[in-house]
């Protein structure tokens, strides 16, 4: 069982021009109609086929109120939580971000730098979870391998805190 | 020093008759904490501590908060906050200070005591120092009975940490292999049951779901420790659970007395 492992790790070595590959998400937040309604807290994270948390890409919650009082709302992203959220220090930069609006965003990562930074060659996938404030939470996962031999897209659809998500990775 | 005589074997078995009744109508103690795992620099949780039947609802008695104790993350000695006490349950806050597990503690140490005194068979309730004198000299068929009692729950905030749930090595204790704050609806838990210190094998475990107000059954859980003091859950879905386990005999730290000596904690299993 060694072996294919060894393989992997080899291969992503000799793929040296792939370090500078790219993972871009693309993530709708919907917008609903609600009486009270508060941006959802959204952690992004890489996680193996195993799911245990490979590193966290992405935080986004109320980073500006005063004494981190929004950090009192990360657990409620429960499964990034317990896999990754609290064994880290927050605020982290490049990682902590404020919430964002309805609409579609488009969040680029590349393959040389922080956050996503070097990781091993290997299939994983990618993680979004959604908590609202008076609200629900959802997680979607789409996987991909690493590094990407050429441009592939996953994806993956939300049916309540999250619409549509893809996963798109570029050589 | 008072001189117990063990009583003939019909005596023992006649006590053991009555204590049963009492046991069958024992209520269930417990405390619920409003949270298990908490983020940020600054959480809080407040507590409910009651007597009652069903669980988890306050409609009998209050627990009493004399006997609550704080273990924080470090070891350190925690403190309990705005604690009260009204008709049905107390309340208390424990504040979060340090990251880390909290383990929150209701150790008793009791003692009973059933003799014959001229004919009659009376009762006793006490501590170790009042024993000396709460015998009659001329008591017969004396029968003591200590009672261990611990109450714990936890909560943690940030990551779960250990130092907190070291057992004491005294009465009935749980010693966790899965950590009691990182319980899950899809992963069975593990937890080992400690007397003293040393496993305690062959004891039943009760677990108990809450809410029994709105479902029909009770939806209980009996399991048995293994050699080694394990048992694992298998829990049937999230929510706060009631764990009760108790053992007759073993070492009583009073002589001449049989113990009893019971554990129960509260447990919360998140959604996956």
């Amino acid at each position: 069982m060694r072996l294919p492992v060894y393989t992997a790790a080899l291969t992503g070595l000799m793929a040296t021009p792939a370090l500078a590959a790219d993972l871009e998400l693309s993530l709708e937040i919907p917008r609903l109609t609600v009486a009270e309604y508060h941006r959802p807290y959204v952690a992004v994270w890489i996680e193996n086929p195993d799911k245990t948390a490979v590193k966290t890409l992405a935080v986004w919650y109320d980073v500006k109120l005063k004494n981190n009082e929004g950090q009192k709302w990360l657990k409620d992203m429960r499964q990034w939580w317990r896999r990754a959220g609290r064994d880290m220090s927050l605020p982290a930069d490049g990682v902590s971000a404020a919430t964002r609006a309805p609409g579609k965003h488009q969040v680029v990562f590349k393959g040389d730098a922080a956050p996503l930074g070097k990781l091993p060659a290997g299939q994983y996938n990618l993680v979004v979870e959604a908590a609202r404030e008076v609200g629900g939470v959802e997680v979607l996962r789409a996987p991909f391998q690493w590094p990407p031999k050429a441009r592939a897209t996953s994806s993956a659809q939300g049916s309540s805190e999250l619409g549509a998500m893809s996963v798109t990775v570029k050589p | 020093m008072i001189s117990l005589r063990r009583g003939a074997l019909a005596a023992a078995s006649l006590v053991a008759l009555l204590a049963a009744p009492v046991a069958a109508n024992a209520h269930r103690q417990w405390m619920l904490p409003s949270a298990t795992v908490l983020s940020g620099n600054d959480p809080w949780i407040t507590v409910d501590a009651a007597v009652s039947n069903d669980l988890f609802y306050f409609d009998h008695n209050p627990m009493r908060l004399e006997g609550i104790a704080v273990i924080a993350p470090d070891g350190s000695k925690g403190e309990i906050k705005n604690g009260a006490t009204g008709k049905y349950r107390s309340t208390f806050d424990v504040q979060l200070d340090k990251p880390g597990t909290y383990k929150i503690t209701n150790v008793g140490d009791g003692l009973m005591a059933s003799y014959k005194q001229n004919g009659e068979t009376k009762r006793w309730r006490g501590t170790e120092a009042e024993l000396a004198t709460a015998i009659p000299k001329d008591a017969t068929e004396v029968k003591l009975t200590q009672s261990q009692r611990r109450l714990e729950i936890f909560a943690t905030r940030g990551s779960p940490t250990k130092e907190s749930l070291k057992i004491t090595g005294k009465g009935l204790e749980l010693e966790p292999v899965t950590h009691p704050n990182d319980l899950v609806a899809g992963e069975p838990a593990t937890f080992k049951l400690m007397l003293d210190g040393k496993p305690a094998a062959g004891v039943e475990v009760e677990v108990v779901p809450g809410g029994n107000r709105y479902r029909s059954g009770t939806g209980e859980m009996k399991l048995t420790t293994d050699a080694q003091g394990a048992f694992t859950v298998k829990w049937p879905g999230a929510g706060m659970y009631w764990l009760e386990a108790g053992v007759r005999g073993g070492k009583a730290s009073i002589p001449n007395a049989e113990r009893n000596a019971s554990y129960v904690t509260t447990l919360e299993v998140l959604p996956d």
